[in-house]
């Protein structure tokens, strides 16, 4: 928590328009910027010092143009604008990056804003400065203080519920090996006479070596997207053969989606992922509600509608070519007040329900499709961009804030690894390798919203026996 | 009825390791001091170890000394044994430990007590502590300190006190079941200060800590054991201790293992341990466990080590660090019986628990002055804490405190960039404590900077700043800044080109071969090369005294740790020098969670670094706070 260091956020709202905008404020924003940005054409034929320097000479108040690089790799052409302080909203240095927007891009630029040395915002963090460098009313100071708790709250709940359970699990476990390390070392230094460090350089190499490349596939996985679950959580509710699963086979079958599997699928709630230019969509098909004589299937209706009530959109699929009954009206009544889609399927056949009847019991206007013929399916798809770009489904954002902190934590902790098998290797002292192994230890413990409180000194008492 | 009534300045309540220094700093400060102590010749009395510094502990020692306290000069006049531990790790982990004679330490700490101007030392049982209400306080409940009154009726006037009661309030002395309600040795427990501070409103805890048994040097077959020697080249504690003056003769201590049979003896009778009867109410340390816990806790283990250590130079009492007990009589004999080396020991005194009052340290600020009454300091084990290394900096800085408080200075409080003695203050006054609290290295968060061996270049210039400090010492201080950092540059500056002799030097040392030229602070951050082997290298080398010699060395060699270190420090302090108000009442910030206004309002911090080290208190909460202050500020 530190009031003047540099931090970086995505200023847009994902998914709103084709513009991304990264907004980098603080003492070295300019500078941080100006390490990953290349005026003019990538390959065009500057001078390289010219390249590396335009944005530090820059005047408050210019744009510039070029491309952005993590590394040696052009990601989007951008626009940068440099507000010098105390001329910008912060009141500080700020340079935003105006990118083409999706939020892969955008979400990438910010990535390599945080490798170039800023920081990832916190919730409300730019707003809190406005205020606290005078930018910002007296009178608003009550808002920025709900947005800060709001926002916070928001971020908590949602990131730790974002973790796959397996991601989680691999994490502590990483976390105790790390854990169990410093303390070894730290009471080898607390107890010299009692625990001895003969040759644990060596062991503690081989052990540092294995975490590295753990953490390295978590990295890499976290590129594909696969580390945390960023998807709009979409739960497919209805009747046994509505139409459900046919209907999730068009969508994962349609070329424009991309599905990737999920490991960790139940036995009744199948997971998948699609991509619909861009929109991450979670889709859960739930069992089946089935109709209400069986007690067991009562169950199942409950079990449904419980998903979805965790759910940011529903697609409630009916089949049009039989009467609405009871378990219907229970299932319109509780997606009245919520995001959803209600999609009357099997068009092709007989229709004996009504768009303007599912409008009157549920409140939204139903989309006839048949999975079967493969028809409605460009409207639904339609229709859940709108809502997404309509700011109707309004989560995203801090979701994929919440994957960009987890990325973010995960390559400082792997660089904190690197640096300890760097110290062991150049043979300094073991009180050393427990930096940067504690480094590591606190940088996981984000993505797990724990933090570090009491438990070195806890573990070594556990672990070890000390004392005189 | 008549009785004695006298005025004072400041009162100090117990002679231990903290009373000793908070009473020399108030008196050396200029004011009229009285201490207080059941028994003169219990004057720092070391009842347990009979050593001072080891690991982290050795770093509170040399902080002490830099700051102008006194127990790192009496340790270099009374050790008979000293040993720099961790010497072949990382410079920050070096730390000092001195094996004491404790009657001459005693005796030595006595005399320099009995000899300073306007302290008096009085032999009574504090048994009530005097306060008064403030006329105009925000908030009622709060008190003033009036003065104390002893058992045997004497009221002391005065303006400040500082409680050092130690493990001395309503103290019980346990092993089997035996229970003696006396303090260490025998010595008279003070049954009767705890409730006039309840009474106060001041929240005490019930917490236990043991010693081993003290044993016949004459029962002992050392043959059976090895002998533990101290270190050819003798560190002294204090800075202002000529090294010369403490190269001498030194005794040995021996080592030596517990084994199957003496853990079989221990667990055959558990069930007459007090620890495992109940018959101990208080918390007890983890790191300084009875060897009943340790068997019990690591089944695993099959040995553990023992430590002979002896006690004097004129006594045949040896300590066996690493067998502190509670268990009945019988069971030491026999279990110590067990030992290599210990086949026919002698024991002199038994081992015990002792169990005594001490205080929820939350009720203090970082100053050591408690929240609710004005003029009242405390340190010590009195504070919830161990060791008397942990005892004397906390004693100190109380008793600076106050007599900073009389002088109407503001108090000085050490953050945890500065110092090991800022750790473990900010640790008490902030985190639930549980145990008694010792100082462990990794507790510190910028130990890289807080070495031992620069205690002086950080807190000399505080310790001057509060008058204990003298101007000769502070001169050189100021000089040696200099001296380190001109050598640093000449060898940033100076550049060696690839000659043979440097090439040559290379190859003796294992260093690979230069391909162009190099500077020599190049050089001596290559893990194989150091500051002094490189001189033959650097015919204009000036001539440096050691310390400085050092600070160069590790400067240059780990020079990108320290950088990073320096950074987050950079950083914390800024959090640290944000003020919060004083006895400020956290439900008025409106939009802060109600477990962070009720921490708030029971911890009080200072600052706002302080504040997000509360457990309980996010970061959410921390942003708030800033923007209600800046609010404030606005208005």
């Amino acid at each position: 928590m530190n009031q003047t260091d540099t931090i970086a956020a995505i200023a847009t709202a994902a998914g709103n328009s084709g513009i991304g905008i990264v907004r980098v404020s603080g003492e070295e924003a300019i500078s941080v910027v100006s390490r990953i940005f290349r005026p003019g054409k990538p390959d065009g034929r500057r001078d390289h010092e010219i390249k590396e320097n335009v944005l530090l000479t820059a005047e408050s108040h210019t744009i510039h143009y070029g491309f952005l690089f993590d590394g040696d790799e052009p990601i989007d052409e951008v626009l940068v604008m440099v507000m010098r302080k105390p001329k910008s909203f912060t009141a500080e240095d700020t340079v935003e990056i105006d990118c083409h927007g999706g939020m892969l891009v955008t979400r990438r630029i910010l990535e390599a804003v945080l490798k170039a040395g800023a920081r990832l915002a916190e919730p409300g963090e730019f707003t809190k400065r406005a205020f606290l460098n005078g930018r910002i009313d007296l009178s608003q100071a009550e808002a920025v203080i709900d947005l800060i708790n709001a926002k916070n709250d928001y971020a908590l709940k949602s990131s730790v519920g974002q973790l796959r359970g397996s991601l989680s699990k691999k994490i502590r476990n990483l976390r105790e090996r790390i854990l169990y390390e410093i303390a070894y070392i730290e009471s080898a230094l607390d107890d010299p006479e009692h625990i001895s460090l003969e040759g644990y350089p060596e062991r503690l190499l081989k052990t540092i070596c294995g975490m590295e490349k753990e953490l390295s596939d978590l990295i890499r996985s976290s590129k594909n997207g696969r580390v945390v679950a960023e998807g709009i959580k979409t739960v497919i509710i209805g009747k046994p053969n509505a139409g459900k699963s046919s209907l999730m086979n068009v969508l994962v079958g349609d070329e424009r989606a991309i599905v990737t599997d999920i490991a960790g699928t139940t036995r009744d709630i199948l997971e998948e992922r699609i991509s619909l230019e861009g929109i991450s969509l979670n889709i859960v098909d739930t069992a089946g509600i089935h109709n209400t004589e069986d007690k067991v299937e009562q169950i199942g209706v409950s079990r449904a509608l419980e998903a979805a009530s965790g759910a940011d959109l529903i697609i409630y699929v009916v089949d049009a070519s039989i009467s609405l009954d009871e378990n219907d009206f229970r299932i319109m009544e509780f997606i009245k007040d919520k995001k959803a889609v209600v999609l009357l399927n099997k068009s092709d056949l007989e229709q004996t329900v009504s768009p303007d009847e599912i409008f009157r019991l549920s409140g939204h206007r139903a989309i006839s499709v048949s999975a079967k013929e493969e028809t409605g399916i460009d409207e639904l798809e339609k229709r859940i961009r709108s809502m997404f770009y309509d700011g109707e489904i309004d989560f995203n954002d801090q979701i994929l804030i919440t994957s960009v902190r987890h990325a973010n934590a995960l390559r400082e902790a792997h660089e904190s690894i690197l640096m300890v098998r760097d110290s062991i290797e150049n043979g300094m002292p073991e009180d050393f390798f427990s930096i940067d192994l504690m480094n590591a230890y606190e940088k996981l413990g984000l993505i797990i919203g724990e933090s570090v409180e009491d438990d070195l000194v806890n573990e070594i008492f556990s672990r070890f026996c000390m004392g005189k | 009825m008549p009785f004695v009534e006298e005025t004072y300045d400041i009162a100090v309540v117990g002679a231990g390791h903290a009373g000793c220094e908070a009473a020399l700093a108030a008196a050396r400060l200029g004011f009229e001091t009285i201490m207080f102590t059941v028994s003169v010749d219990s004057i720092a009395m070391m009842p347990c170890n009979p050593n001072i510094g080891g690991s982290s502990k050795g770093h509170l020692v040399r902080e002490l000394d830099a700051l102008g306290g006194e127990m790192g000069k009496n340790i270099d006049k009374t050790f008979i044994q000293s040993k720099m531990l961790n010497e072949s790790k990382g410079p920050a982990v070096h730390s000092l430990r001195a094996q004491a004679d404790k009657q001459d330490y005693t005796r030595s700490m006595r005399k320099v007590l009995e000899n300073t101007d306007r302290l008096t030392i009085r032999q009574a049982e504090v048994s009530e502590i005097l306060t008064e209400e403030i006329p105009d306080a925000k908030k009622t409940e709060k008190r003033r300190i009036t003065g104390v009154r002893t058992y045997s009726g004497a009221v002391y006037h005065c303006r400040a006190v500082v409680l050092a009661t130690g493990v001395y309030l309503r103290s019980r002395c346990i092993y089997g079941d035996v229970s003696n309600p006396t303090g260490p040795n025998g010595l008279q427990a003070a049954n009767h200060l705890s409730d006039s501070l309840r009474a106060n409103g001041i929240e005490l805890f019930r917490f236990k800590t043991g010693t081993p048994a003290r044993v016949d040097r004459r029962s002992i077959d050392f043959s059976k054991m090895e002998e533990q020697t101290g270190d050819e080249h003798i560190v002294p504690f204090s800075f202002s201790t000529d090294p010369a003056a403490v190269q001498k003769k030194q005794v040995s201590c021996w080592l030596t293992y517990t084994n199957e049979k003496t853990h079989e003896i221990i667990r055959a009778n558990l069930d007459r341990s007090p620890l495992f009867s109940g018959a101990i109410e208080g918390t007890g340390p983890r790191y300084c466990p009875s060897i009943e816990d340790k068997v019990v806790k690591f089944p695993d283990k099959k040995r553990h080590q023992i430590f002979v250590e002896p006690e004097g130079n004129y006594t045949n009492e040896m300590y066996l660090s690493g067998m502190s007990s509670s268990l009945p009589e019988d069971v030491q004999f026999a279990m110590y019986r067990t030992i290599p080396g210990l086949e026919n020991v002698k024991i002199v005194r038994n081992a015990y628990a002792i169990e005594y009052d001490c205080i929820n340290p939350r009720q203090l600020n970082a100053t050591l002055e408690f929240k609710n009454i004005e003029g009242l300091f405390s340190g010590g084990q009195f504070n919830g804490s161990s060791g008397y290394e942990e005892a004397a900096v906390q004693g100190f800085m109380a008793g600076v405190n106050a007599a900073r408080k009389l002088q109407g200075k503001e108090a000085i409080v050490l953050d945890r960039s500065q110092a090991y003695i800022g750790v473990l203050i900010d640790d008490l006054v902030t985190k639930e404590n549980h145990e008694p609290y010792r100082m462990m290295t990794s507790r510190a968060e910028y130990r890289l900077l807080l070495r031992q061996d620069n205690a002086d270049l950080r807190l000399r210039k505080i310790g001057y700043e509060i008058g204990l400090v003298s101007e000769e010492q502070y001169r050189y201080v100021l000089w040696k800044e200099e001296a380190i950092d001109r050598e640093i540059q000449r060898l940033e500056k100076t550049t060696l080109g690839v000659n043979d002799t440097v090439q040559d030097f290379l190859l003796r040392h294992e260093s690979t071969p230069l391909k162009s030229g190099i500077t020599l602070a190049e050089l001596v951050r290559r893990p194989e090369l150091d500051y002094d082997s490189l001189s033959e290298l650097d015919p204009d080398r000036p001539e440096l005294p050691d310390d400085v010699r050092v600070q160069v060395n590790i400067n240059l060699k780990y020079e990108g740790y320290i950088k990073r270190q320096k950074q987050q420090a950079v950083q914390f302090k800024k959090l640290e020098s944000r003020r919060l108000p004083k006895d400020f009442d956290y439900s008025a910030v409106k939009s802060l969670r109600l477990e962070a206004v009720q921490k708030l309002n029971l911890y009080q911090p200072l600052n706002i670094g302080q504040a997000s080290r509360i457990s309980g208190v996010s970061p959410a909460d921390i942003s708030v706070l800033l923007v209600y202050l800046e609010h404030q500020n606005r208005t």
